[in-house]
């Protein structure tokens, strides 16, 4: 197994800044733009474009985080049932501009899950997808609005976001199994 | 944090962290129960069959919403409306449900053991939803969850629970809880309805209610079977009342921020007066609504997993 690291503590926080700028310009000011991350790690994630929104641009988005275990259709490549963290959205969605915020876009099946969540919650006027790595792959007709960094990756390959509030450090690692032992994805 | 059982047949068989993990995701729980939109789509496709021997309208109703809010297709099955009343056996009644592609069982019956018994016939997992005066796990999980949520944890917390201890199946599973999780036992009833050797469950026992009441934390009063009155246990409900009814009066004697419960149906004027039973330490109807999250906790955990013959 090879270890890389993709972005520091300062890649990441340059991404964010950049993914900020772009929401901004393109959702005009923010107005009745709410942020919701995905758990686990788009949570820390969304709070940090909130924190950067209001440093720069002077908005308040209100935060929530979404919890897509129910929601999964997976269920089946686990042993046990995943650990709930729960959803907390204490504002009301309906006719607003929610961007779903999530690290890692792969497969897309995480997406999905997150959007069949949010309309059990309401009905927003739009909804965008904001994730700060897209390392491809897609197995369902999912694309993000916002993107921090595309990378290109093998399927078989390792994308791991590292997040001081969760993991004690920011760090994008790309983790590669050894040439001649492919492994199965 | 991971759960790996198929079954719940009682407390006996799970940890401490087995127990928090289910606590965890019943307070997640909660808050699908709050939603406009009451259902999340978890447990799609699984069948669970509500097996019930023995009559009980507020577990099995509590089971139930916990299954359809997770998404679950619910097969209610009454033994006074079945062909148990044909007299068919337990184990031919499994037998028959088996070939219909069960998920799960929830089951009450009125013996003991009788969800080991049907644990051999089944591929699917079991739910002991109160076998006897044996176990009742979903019951001391959900006053569990109500105490966690009133008192922040269960470490060093002074528990009390009085009333007809022999006949309770709700008292085994709540002792066994308890004990894990480090909280402190008292039991309180008449002499008549107190089992021998009950300090040997790690308790200490009493037949003085007053006493017993002085700086507990929580009190647990249990359901007095009003048929039981005819058996000579006590000899009025009058004066079961007068020694072992929870009044404010006597309440003052546990500590100031006691909390009262009661897994119901409660007699008012028998266990407890009303004032007691609607006071501000009641947190009886917080049960009611934490049974809710407690069940579908389980069920997700049991169920959730996928593949649960690999998780044992």
């Amino acid at each position: 197994m090879r270890r890389k690291t993709i972005l520091d503590a300062t890649g990441i926080s340059r991404s964010l800044g950049r993914l900020a700028l772009e929401l901004t310009e393109r959702l005009q000011g923010c107005r009745d733009v709410v942020l919701i991350g995905i758990h686990r790690r788009g949570v820390p994630l969304a709070g940090r474009i909130a924190e950067t929104l209001k440093r720069v641009e002077k908005v308040d988005v209100p935060v929530g985080s979404l919890d897509i275990n129910l929601y999964r259709d997976d269920f089946s490549t686990f042993g046990t049932a995943p650990v709930l963290r729960g959803t907390q959205v204490d504002f009301d969605i309906e006719g607003r501009i929610v961007v779903l915020v999530d690290d890692v876009l792969f497969t897309g099946r995480t997406v999905r899950a997150a959007l069949d969540a949010l309309v059990d919650l309401g009905r927003p006027s739009k909804v965008q997808l904001a994730v700060l790595v897209d390392r491809g792959h897609r197995e369902l007709p999912i694309q993000a609005d916002y993107v921090g960094l595309s990378l290109n990756t093998r399927r078989e390959d390792m994308v791991e976001l590292r997040l001081s509030e969760i993991d004690g450090e920011d760090a994008l690692v790309l983790e590669s199994p050894d040439a001649g032992k492919k492994q199965k994805g | 944090m991971e759960f790996r059982h198929k079954d719940l047949l009682g407390i006996e068989s799970l940890s401490a962290e087995d127990i928090a993990t289910i606590l965890d995701t019943a307070d997640k729980m909660s808050e699908v129960s709050r939603r406009p939109l009451k259902k999340v789509p978890a447990l799609r496709g699984k069948l669970v069959v509500n097996l019930f021997f023995e009559n009980s309208t507020r577990t099995r109703s509590s089971f139930e919403i916990a299954e359809k809010r997770l998404s679950a297709d619910a097969l209610n099955f009454s033994a006074s409306t079945s062909s148990v009343q044909k007299g068919e056996s337990l184990v031919d009644t499994v037998l028959n449900l088996e070939r219909m592609q069960p998920d799960c069982y929830v089951m009450r019956h009125a013996s003991a053991g009788s969800c080991s018994l049907i644990r051999k016939y089944t591929k699917a997992s079991i739910v002991n939803a109160g076998d006897g005066a044996h176990e009742h796990p979903t019951q001391a999980l959900l006053d569990a969850m109500t105490i966690r949520q009133k008192k922040g944890g269960f470490k060093g917390l002074e528990v009390l629970i009085a009333g007809d201890i022999s006949h309770s199946r709700v008292v085994g599973s709540n002792i066994r809880l308890l004990n894990t999780m480090g909280a402190n036992v008292t039991v309180c009833g008449p002499a008549t309805m107190m089992p021998p050797h009950i300090e040997s469950l790690g308790v200490k026992a009493t037949t003085d209610l007053e006493k017993a009441l002085c700086g507990k934390d929580v009190v647990m009063m249990l359901r007095i079977q009003l048929e039981r009155q005819r058996t000579g246990l006590f000899p009025s409900l009058l004066e079961y009342y007068k020694e072992f009814g929870l009044t404010e009066e006597r309440l003052k004697l546990a500590k100031k921020d006691v909390i009262v419960m009661h897994p119901g149906p409660i007699n008012r004027g028998v266990e407890m007066s009303s004032e007691v039973a609607d006071g501000p330490y009641s947190v009886i109807l917080d049960q009611v609504e934490n049974g809710v999250s407690v069940r579908m906790a389980v069920l997700y955990l049991l169920l959730g997993g996928g593949d649960n013959e690999a998780a044992h």
